[in-house]
């Protein structure tokens, strides 16, 4: 089968990239290992900052896609390049009523690859001392969102209402006892709103932020946290987690600093939410292994330039959109994805790359 | 009479002085040995059975090398030739210079310059089965059985990996010199005596004669100056060889044999350092085993901390406080030495003296009453860090029906070992006795503690009148008390041995025993008491996080080689350390086993949609 | 005492210009990583002494590398030395070491 163009990985940065190719007129093929497409955004329920609905971001990339070639479930076994030409190898066949043998190569061919590969949440067992998967009041910042999409409120293990919720930051992230030193920038914007969706639902709680520095970088994200302090009286206490432990009734016991005042700081609450940071996709390394690409010591991809060349990889043809480059925000990502399809979308107009 | 020549005075200056050295040694450290000791020594001298066990080492290890043939056969040969060669020749020309001078003593020098004075013709096929042919035979047999170490130790400068040996000593000045001078002994010892053969066309052996007539007819010119000039070079040799001894590594040579017979007659080493630890600063050989078998070395490119380095800076009376702190004091080079040196402790007393000037305040820890309990359980402060290993403890606990108290439930103080790794053993002692009043008062017959380090403090510092367990011994202890009963849930496991665990506490098979009840133990390369450290070591004081991760990393390769499902260990700390870097799962024993127990209380394990679902 | 009318109050404030920073820089010639740390208060919420005592880790080394080395003088004795500090360190401070370099530098300095 003959494309112009492969996206791999249908979270919003692929989605976006790929509905962008379509709308200029070029055959695009969407490769997404899950059964359905959206990625991480298809498990939020609201954005920050001015919480509007995730599934209408997703509806509008699904708009985009509807000249896209799209494949799910499969993922891709072999990238290959002849000159100018890419082969990729996945695993199972196109859902073609001509050849229905299932669990089959199927080879596909295009003229440039987009890489959208985007991220996985850090693995929260890692940090044992958060109790995550053994303390059954501990969640992660994704847990409590599929709690939020499912409207039934927030109960913690033991069915009772939490009259104290805490919200740890940096979990995975800007932390070296994890081999991550990165920050994942999101997190700091997403306890925030977190905190305020938990006092919406629960305005009898008390919501305390664990921080070490509240990162508000863009537009509107300041406010929301003035807003949090102002409005709904959430607490924002300066220091890292150490470690928790488990009463018997199920509560939570919180060990950290408060830096700001120099003591050790203990509290007790009935829900812990770790926001959980970025990694590299799994698959991220695995086809950048295929390909020959570069990654930084954090495992993320690196674009041939940090500032001019953002879209570009060092091999001609291959395009990077969205996470797989590193954390980034929602906004961003479409921002990004709809600038790497301009870029590819001129590469394969250009009749003879200099670089080829 | 015997013969005299001038040329034998640098030999016996030298002699003179290696015996006056090694006497005035021998004294000191026999001197100053603690009372107890010298009482030791004497008995021991008295005992037969002592004095022949010591022999037979000395004999084994000291001219044999037997840890280093176990080691590396070519390794083991070039050693033994050159001890055992030298001890035969020796004892040999000495047996040979009494056929022809018989006094019951000679002179020193005249079995070592023998050929020179005695060169008589031996009539071939008549005299070949005289008793003088035979020495000859002999004493050349053994010159080429030294000279064959010799190339061998020629070789190994360049191509150290045949002897198993990745690198080699970076040696000083003195040991320099001292080993040049022994590398020419021999070959210059050929010459003379092929020279000399050759000249008079007689009084060599096999060797010597055939290779003085060859020498004769190459160079015919004045060949009894140039035999004499061999003479007086063979002699300096020797003689800077002797003078040089005291003051290099060859001093490992007489203080082996005593340091030896310390060991037999029950001398321990002290742990703020005595006559014995010095003792063994001189029997070092700097063969450089310690180096290849350090981590630090192998796997970060720390090459200049090693127990030679801190062992020759020991006997220089300097060492460079880096050198001290930087070791994760692993135990594994002192495993691997051939000489039996205990080079932790010997690096601990270095930091004894640098850390115990210090001063300490633990005043404020005030005893609270813990409870009375039949097992008490420290799960040390390493733990409170890895939850997962004290809540299945507990379970395990319950499972059994144990009457145990959790007495550091709230938070542990710290029992001691870490104060010492740090070489401050004085202020530790206030915390070891603030445990032991803790852990008396519970009236506990047992203490199990699930943390390595503790455990070994614990055995070797505070005197507890109560059995003292790691959780792997009393788990197994347990199993086969039928107390739990485990299903192997058949995962294949790898299990890493925690240092203070294996070599500080010669824990191996416990937990092996339980694991192989409870799944598929895999076997690894580096096990047991070659187990790699996991690079967290609170002995490591100064080293860069980089350097500590290669430790990692590569201690994983090892271990992860045949891609276990579970990388098992039994130390809170080198569950954390492996965490970082392995992709593959790390759990502690005791969890495990938690999860083998048929039937036991599971938690509810969360999920969230599960969980919010069944709420109405 | 007498009474003058006045009184002679300590100035309060971390003077920089007058600090004595020859404590910090042999602390950071023996620990460099006492650089890196970016006063997240995880060492001192795990501190095994931190719970009894004023003991804090993060402040002590932060008040040397401010030039003020008096105040924690006697707290700095308090470490158990146990370690945890430095396995939940999220910057790798090597924070043993750095108790013993900032312990040393008391020793010489006096």
């Amino acid at each position: 089968m003959e494309n112009s163009v492969i996206v791999i990985g249908g979270g919003i940065s692929g989605m976006t990239a790929a509905g962008m190719l379509a709308l200029q007129g070029l055959s695009v093929t969407l490769l997404e290992k899950e059964k359905e497409t959206g990625g991480h955004l298809a498990r939020w329920d609201r954005l920050f900052p001015d919480r509007r609905k995730a599934s209408e971001v997703l509806d509008f990339a699904r708009e985009g896609m509807k000249r896209v070639n799209l494949v799910t479930g499969v993922t891709v076994t072999d990238i290959s390049r002849q000159g100018r030409e890419f082969t990729v190898v996945i695993n199972s066949p196109i859902p073609n009523p001509q050849s229905p043998t299932p669990d089959h190569e199927t080879v596909l061919k295009a003229r440039a690859l987009l890489l959208a590969t985007g991220f996985d949440l850090f693995e929260a067992r890692k940090k044992e001392e958060y109790g995550y998967g053994i303390y059954n009041n501990v969640i992660t910042s994704a847990d409590l969102e599929d709690r939020f999409k499912l409207k039934k409120g927030i109960l913690t293990s033991e069915g009772k209402i939490p009259a104290r919720i805490g919200i740890v930051h940096c979990v995975g992230s800007r932390d070296e006892k994890v081999g991550n030193l990165y920050c994942s920038k999101v997190c700091c914007v997403t306890g925030v709103k977190q905190a305020i969706e938990l006092k919406e639902m629960l305005p009898a709680a008390e919501v305390f932020n664990f921080y070490m520095d509240l990162r508000m970088f863009d537009r509107h994200f300041e406010e929301l946290y003035y807003e949090a302090q102002q409005k709904w009286n959430v607490n924002f206490i300066r220091g890292r987690l150490s470690e928790c432990a488990e009463n018997p009734d199920g509560s939570i016991i919180v060990k950290t600093e408060d830096t700001l005042t120099g003591k050790p700081f203990k509290i007790t609450v009935d829900l812990l939410v770790l926001l959980t940071g970025f990694v590299p996709a799994g698959s991220t390394g695995d086809i950048a292994g295929m390909l020959g690409l570069v990654t930084g010591t954090d495992g993320f991809i690196n674009s041939a330039d940090s500032h001019i060349m953002n879209n570009s990889t060092d091999i001609p043809g291959v395009f990077v959109a969205g996470a797989v480059k590193g954390p980034i925000s929602i906004g961003e990502a479409i921002a990004d994805a709809r600038a790497a399809a301009i870029q590819l979308a001129i590469y394969l107009n250009s009749p003879t790359p200099a670089d080829d | 009479m015997i013969k005299f020549n001038l040329f034998v005075l640098p030999f016996s200056l030298g002699l003179i002085y290696v015996v006056y050295s090694i006497v005035i040694h021998y004294y000191r450290w026999i001197k100053s040995l603690p009372a107890v000791d010298k009482v030791k020594l004497a008995n021991g001298l008295r005992t037969p059975s002592k004095v022949l066990a010591s022999l037979k080492e000395i004999f084994l290890e000291g001219l044999i090398h037997r840890k280093l043939w176990k080691r590396n056969p070519l390794l083991g040969y070039m050693h033994m030739s050159f001890a055992l060669g030298w001890f035969l020749l020796i004892v040999m020309g000495n047996l040979e210079s009494r056929i022809y001078h018989g006094a019951y003593i000679n002179a020193p020098y005249y079995p070592i310059f023998l050929k020179f004075f005695i060169h008589d013709r031996l009539v071939l096929f008549f005299e070949i089965f005289t008793v003088p042919a035979f020495f000859r035979f002999i004493m050349d047999f053994l010159l080429l059985f030294v000279l064959s170490g010799l190339g061998l130790a020629l070789i190994k400068r360049k191509q150290s990996q045949w002897f198993g040996l990745k690198r080699t000593t970076n040696h000083s000045f003195f040991d320099r010199v001292a080993l040049s001078c022994l590398w020419m002994i021999f070959p210059l010892r050929l010459l003379a005596e092929s020279y000399t053969a050759g000249y008079f066309g007689g009084g060599g052996g096999f060797l010597t004669q055939n290779l003085g007539n060859l020498l004769i007819k190459i160079s015919p010119g004045p060949a009894e100056s140039i035999a004499y000039i061999f003479w007086w070079s063979y002699s300096l040799a020797l003689g800077l060889f002797f003078i040089m001894m005291p003051y290099s590594r060859y001093m490992h040579i007489p203080s082996e044999l005593l340091l030896i017979i310390f060991r037999h007659c029950g001398i321990q080493p002290k742990k703020w350092g005595s006559s014995f630890s010095d003792l063994e600063l001189h029997s070092c050989s700097r063969c450089g085993v310690c180096i290849d078998a350090c981590q630090l070395n192998f796997a970060a490119g720390i090459s200049d901390i090693q127990a030679i380095y801190l062992i020759r800076g020991q006997r220089d009376q300097y060492v460079p406080e880096n050198i001290a702190m930087t070791c994760m004091l692993c135990g594994r080079c002192q495993e691997a030495c051939p000489v039996g040196i205990k080079v932790d402790l010997l690096r601990l007393i270095k930091r004894r003296e640098i850390g115990s000037g210090q001063v300490s305040d633990f005043s404020y820890l005030t005893q609270s009453y813990p409870g009375f309990a039949e097992v008490v359980y420290f799960a040390g402060c390493m733990s409170h860090l890895t939850p997962s290993i004290h809540i299945a403890m507990e379970g395990i606990f319950r499972e059994a029906g144990v009457d145990y108290l959790f007495v550091d439930r709230g938070g542990s103080t710290c029992c001691g070992r870490p104060l010492m790794l740090a070489g401050k053993d004085k202020q530790s002692n206030e915390l070891i006795e603030f445990n032991k009043t803790l852990i008396r008062q519970t009236r506990a017959r047992l203490l199990v503690t699930s943390c390595p380090i503790c455990y070994k403090v614990f055995r070797e510092e505070y005197n507890l009148p109560i059995r003292i367990q790691h959780h792997s011994q009393y788990i197994l202890e347990l199993v086969r008390e039928g107390k739990i009963a485990l299903q192997s849930q058949h995962r294949k496991v790898v299990y890493h041995d925690p240092c203070d665990l294996g070599r500080g506490g010669n824990v191996y098979d416990a937990p092996r025993e339980l694991l192989r009840k409870i799944s598929d133990l895999m076997p690894v390369e580096k096990e047991c008491a070659d187990a790699l450290c996991c690079g967290g070591s609170l002995g490591l004081m100064n080293t860069t996080l980089q350097k500590k991760d290669e430790v990692t990393r590569n201690a994983l390769q090892f271990l992860l080689a045949g891609n276990p499902d579970i990388l098992v260990t039994a130390c809170p700390l080198c569950k954390k350390t492996f965490v970082k870097h392995s992709k593959t799962e790390v759990r502690d024993i005791a969890e495990l086993v938690h999860d083998a127990i048929p039937g036991r209380q599971i938690r509810k394990i969360m999920d969230p949609q599960k969980a919010e679902a069944a709420i109405p | 005492m007498i009474d003058f009318g006045y009184t002679i109050t300590k100035d309060r404030q971390l003077d920089y210009d007058r600090g004595d920073m020859r404590y910090y820089r042999l602390v950071q010639s023996l620990e460099p990583s006492v650089d890196v740390c970016m006063e997240c208060g995880s060492c001192t919420a795990t501190c095994s002494a931190g719970q009894f005592t004023e003991f804090n880790i993060r402040k002590a080394h932060t008040l040397i590398r401010r030039g003020n080395t008096e105040s924690i003088k006697a707290e700095l004795r308090k470490c158990m030395f146990c370690g945890k500090c430095q396995l939940v360190c999220p910057r790798g401070v090597n924070l043993r070491n750095l108790i013993l370099a900032m312990n040393r530098a008391i020793e010489l300095l006096g």
